[in-house]
């Protein structure tokens, strides 16, 4: 009983950084065993996420497919420092929906001029990951209602006077949690 | 990087991170993004909390039977996709690089409209119901007193204009609800060059701009 907790307390730890190392696998080595991992987790949030967005099933499906085609091509591409892998997978996710459901463009931030990176510092990568999920619980521990409201926020296409009203989102509750990860953004990108 | 002392809001950042904002609203923060470190680490953190919301497992929906097939099959003759990007002068250029995707050029490429007393505008192609527009203000010069039906947010891009809410340069963005009746001032000294997004039609008080909005497009 003992060892059975503490071992699945062990994989819960490492859960979000098991997948940064799964994404190194898949840039690094091409390696299509780890993707199929990183598929068979991912996908199906991905298709429930474009579902809830409106997206029909087979719609959903098909775009769900193309975010994992986006991940496995630009793998080179994610920065553990900067993002968990679930984080970059929703913003491929959020671009494609733009793309398929509004047939608008979406403008990008300019890059930062910096030009190639160095190897990310371990422990940034660390303390990121685990602010995540300490967000993600954070989130999870929300009164239902309030829940609901961001995961509106986030997956119902709310109108713009809606969003101006900028009342309601619980956003104050789960505040604390965002600075913490602002912090660990700002030191990674410093 | 410039000094920025007027940010972007939660309501409006968070919009942008989960891909919910009309395409107008999506072009001015990307914009003052790419000016603003703070704002694109406050981004960071608001994209977080929607991939904490994929990554509920409540949320999963199965996929088809064939579909890691599928995929593997779309993957393994695909080469690898490198981002060249070339490096870019960014101090050469008054627009930040979403800007010029949609004028499809810097300043000097603006097709400018005149709206009276030296002002002008070009207003961009976006899609959805908020518009944007370039404004041109000489300097010194004072803008039509206006309010709004609806949420104006306007970026500096060149110059600086000062209103009852303070003074804003390069960098810096005024978001204005319906409350704010302003009247904009460029400083002296540099003309003011602003990206303006609104999501109803502006309401100018003087007769003569209200009598011409409808001409002009505004």
């Amino acid at each position: 009983m003992q060892s059975e907790r503490s071992d699945s307390r062990a994989k819960d730890g490492s859960g979000k950084t098991e997948w940064v190392l799964h994404m190194r696998r898949i840039a690094a080595e091409r390696d299509q065993a780890a993707f199929a991992e990183v598929f068979e987790h991912f996908a199906p949030r991905v298709k429930a996420f474009l579902m809830k967005s409106g997206a029909s099933d087979s719609l959903a499906e098909d775009c769900a497919q193309d975010v994992m085609v986006t991940l496995w091509n630009k793998a080179h591409m994610f920065d553990p420092a900067r993002a968990s892998v679930a984080t970059w997978v929703f913003t491929i996710a959020r671009n494609r929906r733009i793309d398929a459901l509004r047939k608008e463009r979406r403008p990008e931030p300019e890059d930062l001029p910096w030009g190639p990176e160095a190897e990310p510092d371990q422990a940034d990568i660390l303390s990121l990951q685990q602010e995540s999920e300490l967000l993600g619980r954070a989130l999870k521990s929300l009164p239902e209602k309030q829940r609901e409201l961001i995961e509106k926020a986030y997956f119902g296409d709310l109108s713009h006077s809606e969003i101006a009203a900028d009342t309601g989102l619980p956003l104050g509750t789960i505040k604390s949690r965002i600075r913490l990860a602002l912090e660990r953004l700002r030191h990674a990108m410093r | 990087m410039e000094t920025i002392n007027h940010h972007l809001n939660d309501t409006l950042l968070m919009g942008y991170a989960a891909g919910t904002l009309p395409e107008a609203f999506n072009l001015i923060v990307a914009t003052h993004i790419s000016m603003c470190d703070e704002c694109r680490a406050r981004l960071g953190s608001f994209e977080a909390v929607g991939g904490s919301l994929i990554e509920d497992a409540d949320a999963a929906v199965p996929m088809a039977s064939s579909a890691l097939g599928d995929v593997m099959a779309r993957i393994s003759g695909a080469s690898r996709a490198d981002d060249i990007r070339l490096p870019v002068a960014r101090e050469a250029r008054t627009f930040p690089a979403p800007l010029v995707d949609y004028v499809g050029g810097d300043l000097a490429d603006v097709k400018w409209r005149s709206l009276g007393g030296g002002v002008r505008h070009a207003v961009l192609n976006t899609g959805g119901k908020a518009t944007a527009r370039l404004l041109h203000i000489p300097a010194g010069t004072k803008l039509p007193e206006h309010g709004h039906k609806g949420l104006e947010a306007t970026l500096v891009l060149q110059g600086a204009f000062s209103d009852a809410d303070g003074r804003f340069a390069r960098g810096d963005i005024e978001i204005a609800g319906e409350d704010l009746d302003h009247t904009p001032v460029a400083d002296e000294g540099e003309d003011c060059i602003c990206l303006a997004v609104t999501d109803a039609p502006l309401k100018f008080s003087g007769w003569i701009p209200r009598i011409a909005q409808p001409f002009l497009g505004i």
